[in-house]
């Protein structure tokens, strides 16, 4: 097999090529965050949190493959920098009211912002009014929520094969909608499966019931369904 | 499945356009702008109908057919309103009366209100950046805009076109510059 060699944080690393310097560095243990990437869905590089420096070029390394000789820096200043501001407009671009979120202490965003030390957000808020859709009989999706990482999109079409979800509309109109924009509970093609539910990294897409701070989820369930459908 | 948003010669021409996509890779933009090409707008039950006929998710079809500025869901309106979001247009308060004029009319980007008289659209830039903001109501320019003004000048298209249904006169090309530029002052 061929091997190639890259250099991550000055740590000389012996791969082979086609695979991305998101999964060569986990495999190192050097952490990249994360937010649109789930492992056992496709990379569609939507987030951009996953930045990294390559030769003074900003690429996102869940979709960037290793190339012979090739030097990464993870966590320059420069590029914790950009992570914080790119997080930053992801809270401002949505209404993030934590303390009012079932997924308080449970969410993806949340835990990005401690990691990242996001203190405050210095961009003006969007305060958009997306639509709440309650209709399904045990889900919801609160779209002033979704950080439009796509998870869902992909866990739908990719996994359960429904292909429910897609994107609508572009620029800050732009939503994820269930079939042709009706209502999740009339969506003829959704198995009601769950699986939107436990890959959605907020308190966007969640189950009924559950209250304040409650929801919990469990992305791992896809990545391990898709882990025995390949080698099972 | 019946397609009651079209006549049944347009029904027919769809059904073409489907046969002709039916096997060609990724057929979906071609064929939604020549049924866009049929109907003049793509109705609900169209994009469903053409969804099934291609083996397409619904969510795709709807995605492409948002995403793209060219589609549109609505009957274009008697009058169609752009807003200029250029550059020049941004800084001096472009959005913002498109914002006042979304919640007026109450529809958004690309859609017509529901009495079919405004369909409300957005533009970069016009070339006319020295009157900046601007908006055209179909062919007319007006210039140096504010929420209010823009409001002013659709509240003249509504009661004109009320006047019409009337019969009376209606508003000429001259009178209706003439209104605009007034604004300007
Ligand atoms: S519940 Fe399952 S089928 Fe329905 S939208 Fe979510 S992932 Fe798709
Ligand atoms: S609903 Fe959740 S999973 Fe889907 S795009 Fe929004 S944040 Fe991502
Ligand atoms: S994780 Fe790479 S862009 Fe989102
Ligand atoms: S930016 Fe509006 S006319 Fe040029």
């Amino acid at each position: 097999m061929e091997r190639i060699t890259v250099k991550i944080d000055g740590r000389e690393i012996v791969t082979s090529p086609g695979r991305t310097i998101l999964e060569v560095a986990v495999e190192h243990g050097i952490r990249i965050p994360t937010l649109c990437h789930l492992e056992g869905l496709s990379d569609v590089g939507a987030c951009r949190l996953c930045i990294v420096d390559v030769r003074g070029q900003l690429v996102t390394s869940c979709t960037t493959r290793v190339a012979d000789k090739m030097e990464v820096l993870t966590g320059t200043d420069a590029v914790r920098a950009y992570r914080r501001t790119i997080l930053e407009l992801l809270f401002a671009e949505g209404n993030h009211v934590c303390a009012f979120c079932v997924s308080n202490g449970g969410c993806e965003l949340q835990d990005l912002a401690c990691e990242l030390e996001m203190h405050s957000v210095t961009v003006p808020y969007a305060y958009p009014r997306h639509r709440v859709d309650a209709t399904h009989p045990r889900f919801l999706i609160d779209r002033d929520r979704c950080v439009l990482c796509g998870r869902c999109v992909r866990a739908c079409g990719e996994v359960e094969g429904a292909r429910t979800w897609n994107f609508a509309e572009r620029g800050s109109q732009a939503r994820v909608i269930t079939d042709l924009d009706v209502d999740w509970g009339t969506a003829a093609s959704c198995t009601s499966c769950g699986k939107c539910v436990e890959v959605c990294p907020t308190g966007a897409i969640v189950r009924k019931g559950e209250s304040n701070g409650e929801m919990r989820k469990k992305p791992e369930v896809i990545t391990r369904l898709k882990e025995r459908r390949t080698h099972g | 499945m019946e397609l009651t948003s079209c006549t049944p010669q347009q029904a027919a021409d769809i059904r073409r356009i489907l046969d002709a996509a039916a096997g060609s890779p990724g057929p979906l933009i071609q064929v939604l702008h020549a049924v866009q090409g049929v109907v003049g707008y793509l109705p609900a039950d169209v994009l469903d109908y053409v969804a099934d006929a291609l083996y397409l998710p619904k969510s795709e079809v709807h995605g492409v057919a948002t995403f793209y500025n060219f589609f549109r869901l609505d009957p274009a309106g008697k009058h169609t309103v752009t807003v200029c979001l250029g550059t020049a247009c941004y800084v001096k308060g472009g959005a913002k009366i498109l914002e006042r004029l979304k919640k007026e009319l109450g529809v958004a980007e690309g859609r017509t209100t529901a009495d079919g008289l405004f369909t409300l659209d957005t533009a970069r830039c016009f070339g006319a950046c020295g009157l900046a903001p601007v908006m055209t109501v179909d062919e007319e320019v007006f210039g140096r805009l504010s929420p209010t003004k823009a409001l002013a000048i659709l509240e003249k298209y509504r009661s004109s076109t009320e006047d019409e249904t009337a019969g009376s006169r209606e508003v000429t090309h001259t009178a209706k510059v003439a209104k605009g530029r007034k604004h300007e002052a």
